[in-house]
């Protein structure tokens, strides 16, 4: 295509390197002026690394960038912004203990004389803004003490606010509830329709449906299509993003439970604060059975795992498996108990990344013979174990049972740990985020692999910041709030925005509480 | 009594100035992500340059001057070390106070044929209502001029660190550097810029204290103020006003250990001494968990991770 005065951004044979690593490998982009232009790929594919040489935080080795037909040499963001590029990061760039107003001016400040402050001023020019666009926020409240949503928009309007006329979103809705999600993308119309272009990276093949004109698929650093969103199928995305064809529903039958074997009664926990972040949770768990845990990052799901698993200390209530209690005991009590946990950060509390595979694989088993006699390790049951599990879980590279956990990729590494995990023969198998940073194919797996634990018996616990998820694999939906669970569910008889209202704190009935 | 009390508070003050230098100087460059626990290497360098200079050239204000900048050397130093090369700050800071007590002695040597003590300077820093004998209640009251700047050095930070667009970004910096570099600021400069303003200001401290409360350089004369410093930094949550507070404290603290020390009772007078440094460990025992540092102190900045 022509480099042409009506396209925003168009990029040419970008490749960019990271040591021997190449990330992007002539990649061409051409987004139109007022269009919503979504990139899609899945971890790793590049599409981040691609939005940040536009942005101006990498160079690109090779390639040219043209903003409507003009050839630009955008070395640092500071550039980026003043040709009205802006961009919303994953991780949200916000100074926790600033103002909403001082986040917004920080680098670009409204000053009165020598460098000195007109918070006045800044507040008037913030205000036209949010009038203009619909973005409700507080300006003289702290980041810390709003929600993720609306530290999302300050960001937009850190944007706008340096007269962005090109928005990037780095995967926008990662950490919103559904209800955010439409609220962001009612902006995002709102946005291009003042003229405004968009683009978002995204691997989330629903929200291109609902908000995206185009969409342009990105595989292992290379350009691989641009297509209309309106004339594919989700089935169609996900084909492109991945190089095969990909299961989006789960495979599963009716589950079959049995009787309950995990108890929570009454669970009080304290956080770092000294603070109730579990109060008085109930919770019951059947053999056979898939529980999800729906619910916002920071409602308590933390602070019930780590009680759970004896990482912290319970203040009151029992946890109770197989009619044991093992609150306040030890986490090697806790596995003793026939308690397995894929934790959420595989790197902390997962793995040990200098150890090798097979090292990791006996992490919990290393006092157990074969693997170790009076007090000596035996390496030859070490590496057949690791060497059966490398097997039976498909881990790769082949034969990497000596080699580094480090060196994986986080596929590999998550199915390491679940491997171990699962080879426990546990009663009550615990995976909090098992599918965090994986991509499409990994994630199936991961799945699948719950799914199939289920069928073999086992009480399963499943908690989940992706809504999806827990909507797709539990058997019953426990949403908690606010350190409780508000409601359960059994799967099928309820929907997303009952679920998304009341992770947000409504009540079921559709009323905000 | 009135007398007493006055004698007291001048004490206090004389005694604080080198730890507010200090402290503010440890202030400004935590603020801005960079831990400096060299700071007692580096008033020790600046006490040690003070009077040499002030010797040599018979002009107190150019040996304080010149503090400084012995200071700001040393802190850019640190500075190399922890911001371009990212080496752990707290032993940069180690080597950093192991360096500055052995080129100051070094150099007292090289200068002093051997001494490891300088001379006495002619003429320190002037006080408050000159040199002329005053006499009454504000006798004691008549403190040396660089009390004076370190009140208005407190007043400026705070200024500038609340007030300005350069505080906010500095405070950025140190909170949250990626957030800031995205914003095209600089992270690197402004760690750059702040670690060696803290060097200018710790090597004034020590210059504080060898042209005004003593008049020459020992080996002994920077013994732990500039830990004590990092203390009051802490205490003082990291913003310009608490830090001027909690030196006030340790001040007073030591000239308790003075007045007390002045013969009617009874106290031990290495008892006495004990005091500023034990309230140290007391104050730190009880406010280092509860006070919060700036989220990116001690942490070296890399582009991309995150």
């Amino acid at each position: 295509m022509d480099i042409k005065k009506d396209y925003a951004v168009q990029m040419r044979a970008i490749t960019k390197k990271f040591g021997s690593f190449t990330a992007l490998d002539q990649v061409d982009i051409d987004i139109k002026k007022g269009s919503i232009h979504a990139i899609l790929g899945e971890n790793g594919a590049g599409k981040s690394t691609l939005m940040n040489v536009l942005y101006g935080l990498y160079q690109a080795e090779e390639g040219e960038i043209y903003l409507e037909g003009e050839k630009v040499n955008i070395k640092n963001p500071n550039i980026a912004i003043s040709h009205g590029i802006g961009m919303v990061h994953q991780h949200f760039m916000l100074v926790d203990n600033f103002t909403v107003t001082q986040n917004i001016i920080l680098g670009n400040e409204v000053v009165s004389g020598a460098g000195v402050l007109n918070m006045t001023k800044a507040h008037e020019q913030i205000k036209d803004i949010v009038k203009k666009y619909g973005l409700e926020v507080d300006p003289d409240a702290k980041i810390e003490d709003i929600s993720v949503g609306m530290q999302q928009r300050v960001e937009i309007l850190k944007a706008l606010y340096r007269g962005a006329e090109v928005l990037i979103l780095d995967e926008p809705t990662a950490v919103l509830t559904p209800q955010e999600i439409s609220e962001l993308i009612k902006i995002m119309h709102n946005l291009a329709k003042d003229g405004k272009t968009i683009i978002i990276i995204t691997h989330k093949l629903k929200e291109i449906k609902e908000s995206a004109d185009v969409c342009t698929i990105i595989r292992r650093g290379k350009y691989i299509d641009t297509v209309t969103v309106s004339e594919v199928s989700e089935e169609d995305l996900a084909e492109m993003m991945v190089g095969h064809a990909v299961k989006l529903v789960v495979d599963k039958t009716e589950a079959d439970p049995k009787e309950v074997i995990f108890e929570i009664k009454d669970l009080v926990v304290q956080n770092e604060r000294k603070l109730d972040a579990v109060k008085n949770l109930n919770l019951k768990i059947r053999k056979g059975e898939i529980v999800g845990i729906a619910g916002i990052d920071g409602n308590g799901q933390k602070e019930l795992i780590e009680a759970i698993t004896c990482l912290t200390k319970s203040k009151s209530g029992t946890i109770k498996i197989n009619g044991k209690e093992i609150q306040n005991t030890t986490p090697r009590n806790v596995i003793n108990h026939k308690v397995a946990t894929i934790h959420e950060d595989r790197q902390k509390r997962g793995l040990v990344l200098n150890f090798t595979v097979a090292e990791n694989m006996i992490i919990e088993n290393y006092g157990k013979e074969p693997y170790s006699k009076k007090g000596f390790l035996n390496k030859k049951a070490m590496y057949e174990n690791a060497k059966g599990l490398i097997k039976d879980y498909d881990i790769r590279p082949d034969n990497c049972e000596g080699l580094l956990v480090r060196g994986l990729s986080g596929g590999n590494q998550q199915k390491v740990i679940i491997a171990r995990e699962v080879t426990n023969e546990p009663d009550l198998l615990i995976a909090v985020q098992p599918t965090r940073g994986l991509d499409v194919g990994a994630i199936e797996y991961v799945h699948k692999t719950l799914i199939r634990e289920r069928d073999k018996g086992k009480a399963i616990l499943l908690v989940s910041f992706e809504l999806d998820e827990v909507m797709n694999v539990s058997d019953t939906v426990a949403v908690i709030y606010d350190g409780t669970i508000v409601e359960t569910f059994k799967q099928g008889t309820v929907d997303e925005n009952t679920i998304g209202l009341l992770m947000a704190g409504g009540a079921a009935d559709g009323k905000n509480s | 009594m009135l007398d007493n009390l006055f004698l007291l508070i001048g004490i206090t003050l004389m005694y604080s100035t080198p730890l507010i230098f200090g402290g503010l100087g440890g202030m400004v460059s935590e603020r801005s992500g960079v831990v400096n626990i060299g700071i007692e290497g580096m008033m020790t360098v600046g006490a040690a340059t003070g009077v040499s200079v002030a010797y040599f050239t018979g002009n107190p204000w150019f040996g304080f001057l010149c503090a400084g900048l012995a200071g700001g050397l040393i802190a850019l130093l640190h500075a190399i070390a922890s911001i371009t090369f990212k080496a752990d700050q707290t032993i940069s800071g180690i080597a950093i106070n192991l360096m500055g007590s052995g080129i100051s002695l070094f150099m007292c040597r090289l200068l002093f044929d051997g001494a490891t003590h300088t001379p006495a300077v002619e003429r320190k820093i002037p006080k408050l209502f000159g040199d002329t004998r005053i006499t009454g209640v504000a006798k004691n009251l008549n403190v040396d001029l660089t009390v004076i700047f370190a009140l208005v050095l407190a007043v400026v930070l705070w200024f500038v660190f609340y007030k300005t667009k350069w505080g906010l970004r500095i405070r950025a910096v140190g909170e949250h550097p990626a957030a800031a570099d995205t914003l095209g600021i600089n992270v690197a400069l402004t760690r750059y810029v702040c670690v060696v303003i803290s060097g200018v200001l710790a090597g004034f401290g020590g210059a504080s204290v060898t042209l005004a409360i003593i008049s020459q350089f020992s080996p002994t004369a920077i013994s732990g103020q500039g830990f004590i410093a990092l203390a009051a930094v802490i205490f003082g949550k990291w913003t310009p006003h608490g830090v001027y507070g909690a030196c006030l404290l340790f001040g007073f603290a030591q000239a308790l250990t003075i007045i007390l020390g002045g013969g009617n009772f009874a106290v031990p007078s290495q008892i006495l001494s004990m005091l500023p440094y034990v309230l140290t460990i007391i104050i730190l025992i009880l406010f280092v968990g509860r006070s919060v540092a700036p989220k990116a102190s001690g942490v070296a900045y890399e582009k991309g991770a995150r």
